[in-house]
């Protein structure tokens, strides 16, 4: 073997080792700010972080196939199917922080803390030897090693598996079913409802489009005041729960526009004058 | 990482958030089978990850089903609420 080559190795495995330790810091990171996130939507993000890294370690692991399913199955499908079940149960739908049963995040702790010591004094007490030589199996032979396992050895398993998905797909499907239980309003029947609602004009639309263009700024009645059924529902519930921040009303940003607008006019004179006092400095030394 | 995913399911109210950490757990034996299918030099470990990702995701699309299924009935996506089986 040439030295060169050895060289490579060594700087292989480095590099190997280095990417395990980041991608476990990460991933683990992500798991623990997974738990303790307050907002649905912070959990599904710093879950696709770990998923991502777990990729990046099959990858390296040797295990080609897996992280690509891994990026497409759970990154790809599971993460967005959370995220599309989060968007229809509500985005501000917080945790509430009140134990329900006494004692029970500290009971979780210390099962947390017990499973981790049985686990760690395990794994401890394995032998566990050096890793099996890297043969082509972990390289180029990845793909048709596993589709000979899965068709040979694992070929019953894996027809379960099709009639597994295909259950799947059906009971989900007859769940998130939703049977009409009146018939369907018609147009005529939807007329007759608008206009005796007493606004038969549809709500004004959002936006002083003077100096906002923005979907949370109410719109200006004709009298100067804000017009409350111009903005969404969603955004006042969401500024109400302090989830956003309230926007400046408009008579705000005028005078924030006109105070901006106050210094610009000396700000141009400005630079001429530096300018001027460049080309003065300048000039002795050309 | 399969501990984290346990104190989760055990301390979150919002079912969503406790089917993630059940995620997090299946994604750490994923781990745990993979490294232990490098270690011994062949591929069964492999294959039965990638059989458990397959089990996982449909158990994600049910699990979910039945979440949009209750909170239709009852507006609510904590676990708390969900005794319609209990009286």
């Amino acid at each position: 073997m040439k030295p060169g080559s050895v060289l490579a190795l060594g700087m292989a495995t480095e590099t190997q080792n280095l990417a395990f330790w980041v991608l476990a810091v990460v991933s683990v990171a992500a798991a623990l700010g997974m738990v303790l996130a307050r907002r649905a939507v912070h959990c599904a993000v710093l879950l696709a972080v770990v998923m991502l890294s777990l990729a990046a370690l099959y990858a390296e692991l040797g295990a080609p196939f897996l992280a690509f399913v891994q990026i497409i199955v759970y990154t790809g499908a599971v993460l967005m199917l959370f995220l599309f079940v989060l968007m229809i149960v509500g985005v501000n739908s917080r945790d509430s922080l009140v134990e329900t049963i006494r004692g029970q995040r500290l009971a979780a702790g210390l099962v947390a803390i017990g499973l981790l010591v049985l686990l760690a004094l395990i794994i401890g007490h394995a032998a566990i030897g050096p890793a099996a030589p890297s043969s082509a199996a972990y390289s180029t032979s990845n793909l048709p090693g596993i589709a000979t396992l899965i068709f040979t050895t694992y070929v019953f398993p894996f027809e379960v598996t099709s009639a597994l998905l295909i259950t799947a797909a059906l009971g989900a499907m007859v769940l998130a079913h939703r049977e009409r239980t009146k018939p369907k309003p018609t147009q005529r029947e939807l007329a007759r409802l608008r206009v005796a609602s007493g606004r038969p004009a549809p709500l004004p639309g959002p936006g002083t489009y003077a100096q906002h263009n923005a979907v949370d700024m109410p719109a200006l009645l004709p009298d100067g005041t804000p017009s409350e059924l111009s903005v969404s529902p969603v955004i006042i519930r969401r500024i109400e729960l302090g989830i956003d921040e309230l926007p400046a009303g408009p008579a705000e940003t005028g005078e924030r526009t006109g105070q901006l607008e106050a210094p610009h006019a000396p700000g141009e004179a400005q630079p001429s004058e530096r300018d001027n006092s460049e080309q003065h400095e300048g000039a002795p030394c050309s | 990482m399969f501990v984290i995913g346990g104190v989760g399911v055990l301390t979150r109210r919002n079912a969503i958030v406790i089917f993630m950490s059940v995620e997090l757990m299946l994604n750490a034996v994923n781990l745990a089978f993979v490294a232990f299918s490098r270690m011994h030099g062949n591929l069964d470990g492999q294959v039965i990850a990638f059989f458990v990702m397959v089990v996982a995701a449909a158990e994600v699309v049910v699990g979910l089903a039945i979440l949009t299924a209750i909170f239709r009935a009852r507006r609510s996506a904590s676990v708390d609420d969900a005794n319609l089986l209990k009286y």
